[in-house]
This record gives structure tokens, C-alpha cells and sequence, in this order.
């Protein structure tokens, strides 16, 4: 008789102060291989510091943190990669004039000979970077483009493709599709549900509860560095993760409020769906 | 969605990509056009620039601002300035001839002693930099004015004057002449010794910076440092290595100077900072960094080299000189720019 696997990651009781400020507070968040846990939350729950604790940017100071069962303390961002967890930043970390088979391998360059003679192996770090991003469902042009030329969907997917390449077990975004527009976050969700398709476990950090209802599989709720709900997707409605997401009895409250100001229709719920 | 059938249909797409596109996409095709404009200009209004004499002194004259275009030229793809970079030649010198003229009477140690000198300020310049995360314009500006004055005055306490002592006589001169000065005759074109160093470190410098890990590191640290450096690239140690690259081949020039004349006046170099980053610049490197190539330093280069002897040779006021060339250098930026942005968005 054996145990199911740990988790991929588990973190519980998770607390982090910056100085007198309580930043995060008895948090807790599994994410399971082949699987998407999604963190929603509005401007300053605490969602870029729960990130950061997972990418080893920062250690947490009280709760406990475990990867694939084994409690660690992470202290760089290289401990959290050497480990298998990836983390895909706002900004994507890609040089914008570098070829995108440069970014793909910026850090990681394929190698041939050695010593002085050693040098990159461009043939076999183009053909790696068309297939590994064909394996994702990408379809460039042409890897030799500057990666500033892409879409910024593109260049999230290209930045996920990186990560899954590199061996992630764990992929973290921090908000993959707040930059986007809805049909290039559409692409995006698409390529997040690919990864997860591979096996990975995935965190999506978003405070979109749309995005994160199309392919979550588990939802953490932050408020002001707490936990204000944590559910997995046979719990909740998308409308029950929206309201509880604005703040259910605030929404109800301000919605009160604009329809005595008469701003919105008496009803918000009909107006919206198309009546096919 | 996927398949191999995707890779060949990528490929067909990428057919009408024509080679135009990918040779504007070149970042010294500006300069090549310009340096082809520039020789035929001088080939037809002079009659004296297409003997092997002039072309000899032509080759000569942009080599002498090559060899130091090039390291300027990595410095800026890799994100900084060395303003520092026209008197670290003449500093080079100095040590040279003072150490071998005053400790020994073998002008192989000077050399010596000198290239260690020279990679400490290369390596003063990179450190204070990554360390103080100053500008590289006040670090360098800062090198520059230092040296500036320690040139001047280190010659004047040590030879009471403004030049250094002859070391002609010195036991190990030849073969130092000879392999820094020295020059041979084909067909009536001398090729001095410097043309040979400086084709030596483009190509050395254009497969450091295409081929391996190392210019993959400096595309990147001067493009986005902040991105580089999440990946795992080391930006401090990059820019450090771009910095003593620029005092190496500082070393190699400072030496032709000392072994052609056999005595350096220690005035000079101010100003040749500016040469070499408008050489840069007019071969392709951005002015912000990330950008640039190794031979397009090299065809700046020649189009000064051309310019300046051309001027002369079409008998006219060489003081028309530094107006041509900075108008030159406008020509050049506003081409590079219109060339990247169709290059990028084409």
C-alpha cells in the first residue's frame, strides 16, 4: 500500500514581512503536476509576494514550503530553477533585439568543441527552438526574427515554451494576459493549457476571474495578504468566484450605489448576454 | 496543431522574406554603402588615390583607427561608452618607453609591463562600473581626465619635458619594431604591420560576438541588462571583459606609436575617443546598445581612413575634414535607424 505522490508544491501557513509590514499572512497554495492553480487577487493582496516566495526571490519567515514533499528555504532564484520551478515574469526576460532562438537560449547556450574553440551550436539551437516551440503549438515564421517583432502573445508563449524546454516542472506566470487583448489572451490560455497538458503543474497569478475560470483547476483568493478563499473548480461558479473576487457584499453595495445614481440599468445581468 | 508538416510549411512561408530584406536587416549595410560611396568618390575627383602609394597610406590611417574601433565597438553593443579609450593609447605608450628606458635597457619588459598596466585601467574602468553602477560616461569621463593629466604629468617629473627619452638603441627594439611598426612591399602597396593587427581582431571580434557564448552575453547585457541578468547571464563580468578588450587593443596601439617613432609625446590621444565611437556608430552599433557589428567598425574605420587622406590628396583644406565627417555621422545614425525600424516592422 502506497501513498499517493506529494504535491508538486505545498505551501502552507505561509507568512512574509517586509520590516513592520505583515505582507502575507497564513497563506496556503498546492499545485499538482498537470494541473492549473490560479491566484486572484486585486492590486496589493499579496500576489507579487507570494510569487516572489515561490521563485526564491525572497524566503518566507513563518509556515512551510515544500517541493515534491521535501521542506526547503529557498534564497535565489537559481535554488527555485535548479528544482524545476520557472517562473515567466510581466516582462518576460527577452532581449527585444536578439533573434528569438537567441532569447530562447540566452543564458543556456548550446556549445560545441571546447576551450578556447568552444562555440555555439547555432544549426541545433535553431532547429531546438522551431520544434520546441511547434511542440507548444507555435507556428513562427521564422526563429531568426527579432523577438521584438512578435505579438505579445507570442512573445509570452515563446517565454513559456522557454521554461517548459528548460526542463520546468512548475511553471509560475505572473500575469500572462494583463497586457493583452481578449483574443490574444484566448492564444495564451491556450499555450498555458498546453503546458499543463505536458504535466506540468502551473501557478497563474491573474486578477482576471474570466481568464482564470477557463483553466483553473484549483482558485486561491488573496485579500490584503490573507487567504479570503480557497476553492477547487467543482466548488464554485464562475459568478460565485467573480463576486467573491470583487468583494461580494462590497460589489453588491457599490452596485446599490450606481443604480440609485442611475449610472448602470436597473438589471446589470440582463443587458450583457446576447439573447440567440 | 502540430506536426512535422508545420516545419516545412514555416519554411515556405519564409520564402518571400526576400535576401533584400535579410540584408537590410545587416547592421553594417549602411556602412558598406557609404564606403563604397566614399571610394568611388575619391577614385574619380583625385588622380593620385587608386596608386598602390595612396592606397597604402589609406590603408594605414583607418587600420590606426580600426584596432581601437573595434573593442569601442563590442563596449557599445554591450551598452557603454570609454571615453578614456583615446588617451589609454598614449598611456600605453608612456609606460612603455619610461618603464624600459628607466629599470632595464630591454624594451620587451616595457611591453610587458605596460600591457599590465594597461588591463588595470581597463580593468579600474569595468569595476567601478559594475560595482558603483555609474553611468559609464562619468566613470570613463573620469578615467579620461585622469589619464589626461597623468600622461602630462608623470613624463614632465620623470623627463622634464614633454616627450619621452629615444629607446632606438635598446636591446629587444627590432623585433619589437618589427612586430608592432614594421611593414612589406607588394607590387608598390606597403602594408604596414597595423593592418595586419587590425583585420586580425575584426575577425577574431566577429566571432567572438556571432558564434560564441560570449557575444551572445554582450548582445544581451547591452540590449536588456535587467533581462540577461534573470536568465542567468553574468552582466557585471561581460561588461568588465568588453572594458579590458578595449585596453588590450589600447596596448597593441600604443606600442605601434612607441615603436614607429621610438620616442611618444605625451599630449596625444585626446579627442581619438570620439574617432573610434564615430567609427562605431557610422559602422551600425546603436548608441543605446544591443546592436552593432565588428565589421561595420572596420568599414568606419575605412571611411575615415579614406576620408581624411582623400581630402588631402584631392588638394583641398583638410579642415573640411571634421565637417564631412560629422555630417557623415548624421547620415549614418538617420540610415541605421530607418534601416533597423524596417528591418524590425518591415
Amino acid at each position: 500500500m502506497t501513498a499517493p505522490p506529494p504535491p508538486l508544491l505545498e505551501l502552507s501557513g505561509i507568512g512574509k514581512n517586509y520590516g513592520s509590514v505583515l505582507a502575507l499572512r497564513d497563506v496556503g497554495l498546492v499545485v499538482e503536476a498537470g494541473s492549473i492553480s490560479c491566484v486572484l487577487g486585486d492590486n496589493g493582496a499579496g500576489k507579487s509576494t507570494l510569487i516572489k516566495v515561490v521563485a526564491g526571490l525572497h524566503a518566507h519567515d513563518t509556515g512551510s514550503y515544500r517541493i515534491s514533499g521535501e521542506e526547503v528555504h529557498l534564497s535565489s532564484p537559481r535554488q527555485a530553477l535548479d528544482r524545476g520551478i520557472a517562473t515567466v515574469y510581466q516582462d518576460l526576460a527577452v532581449v527585444p533585439l536578439m533573434p528569438v532562438w537567441r532569447n530562447f537560449f540566452l543564458g543556456s547556450e548550446l556549445q560545441r568543441g571546447r576551450g578556447p574553440t568552444a562555440r555555439l551550436d547555432v544549426a541545433a539551437m535553431r532547429a531546438t527552438t522551431r520544434e520546441a516551440l511547434l511542440r507548444m503549438g507555435i507556428d513562427l515564421r521564422d526563429v531568426d526574427q527579432p523577438i521584438g517583432t512578435l505579438s505579445g502573445g507570442e512573445r509570452q508563449c515563446t517565454a513559456i515554451a522557454r521554461a517548459v524546454h528548460f526542463g520546468a516542472k512548475v511553471l509560475v506566470l505572473d500575469e500572462p494576459t494583463a497586457a493583452l487583448g481578449v483574443k490574444q489572451s484566448g492564444v495564451v490560455l491556450k499555450y498555458v493549457a498546453a503546458a499543463r497538458d505536458q504535466g506540468l503543474g502551473v501557478v497563474l497569478i491573474t486578477h482576471n476571474p474570466h481568464h482564470a475560470y477557463l483553466v483553473g483547476d484549483r482558485f486561491l483568493l488573496l485579500k490584503r495578504g490573507r487567504m479570503a478563499g480557497s476553492h477547487t473548480r467543482a466548488e464554485i461558479t464562475l459568478e460565485q468566484l467573480t463576486a467573491e473576487m470583487a468583494g461580494g457584499s462590497e460589489l453588491a453595495e457599490l452596485s446599490h450605489e450606481l443604480r440609485r445614481a442611475g449610472v448602470v440599468p436597473a438589471d446589470p445581468g440582463e443587458g450583457t448576454e446576447p439573447t440567440t | 496543431m502540430s506536426g512535422p508538416d508545420l516545419l516545412s510549411a514555416g519554411d515556405e512561408r519564409l520564402a518571400p522574406r526576400s535576401a533584400v530584406r535579410r540584408l537590410m536587416a545587416r547592421p553594417e549595410l549602411g556602412a558598406l554603402v557609404g564606403a563604397v560611396a566614399v571610394f568611388l568618390f575619391f577614385a574619380v575627383v583625385t588622380s593620385t588615390f587608386l596608386t598602390p602609394g595612396a592606397l597604402g597610406t589609406v590603408l594605414y590611417s583607418a587600420s590606426t583607427i580600426g584596432i581601437m574601433a573595434v573593442p569601442v565597438a563590442l563596449l557599445m553593443i554591450g551598452g557603454e561608452f570609454d571615453l578614456s579609450a583615446g588617451v589609454l593609447v598614449t598611456t600605453a605608450a608612456l609606460a612603455s618607453s619610461m618603464v624600459s628606458y628607466q629599470f632595464t635597457a630591454v624594451t620587451w619588459v616595457g611591453v610587458g609591463v605596460s600591457l599590465v598596466v594597461t588591463l588595470g585601467i581597463g580593468l579600474f574602468n569595468g569595476w567601478v562600473l559594475t560595482r558603483t553602477r555609474l553611468p559609464s560616461f562619468i566613470v570613463t569621463l573620469g578615467t579620461f581626465l585622469m589619464l589626461t593629466g597623468a600622461n602630462l604629468g608623470v613624463t614632465q617629473l620623470v623627463d622634464g619635458t614633454v616627450a619621452t627619452k629615444s629607446i632606438a638603441d635598446m636591446q629587444g627594439y627590432r623585433s619589437c619594431a618589427w612586430l608592432f611598426a614594421g611593414s612589406f612591399t607588394v607590387g608598390g602597396l606597403t602594408v604596414r604591420a597595423t593592418v595586419w593587427w587590425w583585420l586580425g581582431l575584426v575577425l577574431v571580434a566577429g566571432w567572438l560576438l556571432l558564434r560564441t557564448r560570449f557575444g551572445n552575453w554582450v548582445f544581451a547585457v547591452g540590449g536588456d541588462a535587467d533581462a540577461a541578468r534573470a536568465v542567468g547571464v553574468p552582466v557585471g563580468r561581460t561588461k568588465i571583459a568588453l572594458y579590458l578588450g578595449v585596453a588590450l587593443c589600447a596596448w597593441i596601439l600604443g606600442q605601434h606609436l612607441l615603436f614607429s617613432f621610438d620616442t611618444v609625446q605625451s599630449g596625444e590621444g585626446v579627442g581619438n575617443e570620439l574617432i573610434y565611437i564615430v567609427a562605431a556608430v557610422i559602422g551600425g552599433c546603436l548608441i543605446t546598445g544591443g546592436y552593432g557589428s565588428a565589421a561595420g567598425s572596420a568599414l568606419g574605420a575605412a571611411i575615415f581612413g579614406m576620408t581624411s587622406k582623400g581630402i588631402v590628396y584631392a588638394q583641398w583644406d583638410p579642415d573640411w575634414f571634421k565637417f564631412f565627417l560629422g555630417a557623415m555621422l548624421l547620415l549614418a545614425t538617420l540610415l541605421n535607424s530607418w534601416v533597423r525600424r524596417r528591418a524590425e516592422h518591415g
